[in-house]
């Protein structure tokens, strides 16, 4: 009754090729960040923001990066860990030898760091499809963690092998490091994700998008109405890489605070797979439904023991919540292989008909 | 030039000077690719028989080898574990088939890699609930595993080969002639094989899917549990056992998928060319980087030959 474009009419191209061409989407939109820039930030407590909405973001983020390349040019990716990695460690080698500049400034060079490791371990995509990449970009994986942990200039050739945070600022403000607030933390994080996600769905609306969407759809048909494969798949590289990348640097910087080699293993890899997979390929808000699912339903499944009053020991929690993240995967999949994404769109289309059925 | 030196001359130059080293060097190469292979062996057989790439190949190896170790600790005897944990993986084998492949036919591959991303939270979850996250040791002895070493003079020197390993590489090897003789002779086999070519004409003839992917997945059990019990007695049988099969990955793409010889010359290849590479490359670059050459081998290999060596051609039609 209230979603309904009726009346709402489109004159020109531009408006008819929005992002969001329904005047209640935009509303929806609006009302979201104002949610998220004010409400949240004004009555969320630290424990909230610093365990649930951070890393949400975050998530997200990588999230978006994996889905332009998996997604969006179906080349299947198990190295975003690493790639997350390449740009904390960029970030945490550019700020402690620059600290004088801007940490924004540094948090996206970092992405162009790891958009450049990412156009190198795309090359062999040229010639392997499939599994045969998959497995491809899992030495992408392997290598860049063993740099992580065998290379002492990474971490300015600190004992403990990890890389510490810096205190930074922005406007004179705490934005990283142990003094930083939550509250700085998440205003800082919710920007970036906001600006990229509308960055990147704006990139999959256009020219670039379609020009990936029939890579993934057919690679050589696609070749044969003129779109040159070698940039369509390395520009995909370079983007999601780009955008993983800042997501790994926001992961070390406004959220875990200190990260050693093993935070960028292959768990964290598939953890995004899982939430690109979830929440919808080959779909920007997919990944925001799919991080709610993967990283909040531990944190739900371990606070509901003591809720109820179970008394069950800490190991206990952790290893059912591994059983059970693994069945609801399974039935996640099985109700809807096309993800949380289609759902919502199926949702959307029922609200627009309503009350009738089609 | 030093650098080129070290590179290219020195290693070959210790390699002649220290024979019985290199010997040694292989045969352990040698070892770990037969183990490697065991494990892309049941990587390659799902994905024959059903198009699935079983990411839960390798926490199958672990939980058949946790169970035979957990039932052992019980008091049963070694070969009544052994029958028990064979029905474990066949009960497996008819769970997954049931209510994970049934319910995901025909959907698009990477749901299906997926849902076994799945099948593996699930069975580090129960795994850890049942037997205890803590290492345990394998029933080396109440299998009649032979323990000890056996010293080759050979070139001058002494190369150690453990029983252990010897025997692992005989079993592996009458494990794949069966494998053979079973997909070759019998019915059972030659039906796997017309899944394998073609879903919907082996369907049409008749031949039940349901049933094979049931077979298969227990066969992969089976093969799991041989592999299991020998990483087992090599190491601890733990988790982190899982690891190792993240190896089998680059040797299966370095085989071919879709090729069980392939499995059997990937593992070969990728085990002795790591151990080569480790013990004489290693050290140039500081070390560890067995954790990654196995896959640069194979993106090499795959350069030339995107299929794998053993692969089917990849034919693309528009």
């Amino acid at each position: 009754m209230f979603y309904r474009e009726a009346g709402q009419y489109k004159t020109t191209y531009a408006a008819d090729m929005a992002i969001f061409p329904i005047r209640q989407d935009r509303f929806g939109v609006a009302l979201i960040l104002f949610v998220a820039f004010v409400i949240i930030p004004a009555f969320g407590g630290p424990f909230f923001l610093n365990t649930m909405m951070i890393p949400f973001l975050i998530l997200s983020l990588a999230g978006i990066g994996l889905n332009l390349l998996t997604g969006y040019t179906d080349l299947l990716s198990l190295g975003t860990g690493a790639f997350m990695g390449v740009g904390a460690y960029a970030c945490y080698k550019l700020e402690t030898a620059f600290p004088q500049v801007n940490i924004l400034v540094w948090i996206v060079t970092s992405g162009f760091v790891s958009a450049a490791v990412g156009v190198a371990f795309g090359l062999p995509s040229l010639r392997i499809k499939g599994f045969y990449l998959a497995v491809a970009t899992l030495a992408a994986q392997f290598f860049l963690e063993w740099c992580f942990s065998r290379v002492p200039w990474l971490v300015n050739d600190n004992d403990s092998g990890a890389i510490e945070v810096p205190n930074a600022t922005l406007f004179g403000v705490f934005v990283t490091g142990p003094n930083a607030t939550p509250t700085t933390r998440y205003l800082v994080a919710l920007t970036i994700v906001a600006a990229l996600a509308w960055i990147a769905s704006n990139i999959v609306h256009g020219r670039i998008g379609r020009m990936w969407m029939a890579v993934r759809d057919m690679d050589i048909a696609a070749q044969l109405i003129g779109i040159r494969l070698l940039n369509a798949k390395l520009l995909a590289f370079a983007v999601s890489s780009f955008i993983v990348g800042v997501a790994g640097a926001l992961m070390v910087f406004l959220w875990l605070g200190a990260a050693e080699p093993a935070a960028f293993n292959i768990d964290l890899s598939f953890e995004i797979l899982f939430i690109v997979i979830i929440g919808g390929l080959g779909s920007i808000v997919g990944a925001f439904f799919g991080a709610t699912v993967m990283h909040l339903m531990p944190i739900a499944l371990r606070a509901l023991p003591p809720m109820v009053g179970l008394p069950i020991e800490a190991a206990r929690v952790d290893q059912l919540t591994t059983m059970i993240t693994g069945i609801l995967i399974v039935v996640f999949l099985i109700a809807e292989p096309h993800g949380l994404a289609r759902l919502w769109r199926t949702a959307k289309q029922k609200l627009r008909v309503w009350p009738f059925p089609y | 030039m030093d650098l080129l030196h070290a590179v290219f001359v020195d290693p070959v130059a210790q390699m002649i000077s220290a024979p019985d080293l290199l010997a040694q060097t292989v045969w352990e190469g040698f070892v770990a690719g037969v183990l490697y292979a065991l494990i892309a062996l049941g990587f390659v057989l799902i994905y024959k028989a059903s198009g699935v790439f079983n990411f839960a190949q390798g926490i199958m190896m672990v939980f058949a080898a946790l169970t035979l170790v957990g039932l052992a600790e019980k008091g049963v005897p070694a070969w009544i574990a052994l029958g028990l944990t064979i029905a474990v993986m066949y009960g497996l084998a008819v769970g997954v088939e049931r209510l994970v492949l049934r319910p995901l036919v025909n959907q698009p591959d990477i749901i299906l890699l997926m849902a076994t991303l799945g099948v593996t939270y699930f069975l580090i979850g129960f795994g850890e609930l049942v037997f205890g996250g803590n290492p345990k040791s394998m029933i080396t002895k109440e299998l009649f595993l032979p323990s000890g070493a056996i010293n080759l003079a050979l070139f001058g020197g002494r190369v150690q080969l453990q029983k252990l390993d010897i025997a692992a590489a005989a079993i592996a090897i009458v494990m794949v002639a069966g494998l053979a003789v079973f997909f070759q002779k019998t019915r059972i086999g030659r039906a796997l094989r017309a899944v394998a070519d073609d879903h919907q004409a082996a369907l049409s003839v008749g031949v039940s899917l349901d049933q094979i992917w049931v077979i298969v997945w227990f066969t992969a059990g089976v093969v799991a549990l041989a592999t299991g019990i020998f990483w087992g007695a090599r190491s601890d049988v733990s988790f982190a056992l899982q690891v190792v099969s993240l190896k089998a990955l680059p040797v299966l793409i370095l085989g071919g998928l879709t090729s069980v010889p392939g499995a059997i010359v990937g593992g070969l290849i990728i085990g002795v060319g790591e151990k080569l590479g480790e013990f004489y490359w290693g050290p140039l670059l500081g070390g560890g980087i067995e954790s990654w050459l196995a896959y640069i081998i194979a993106l090499v290999f795959l350069l030339f030959r995107p299929q794998g060596l053993f692969g089917e051609k990849i034919i693309e039609r528009i």
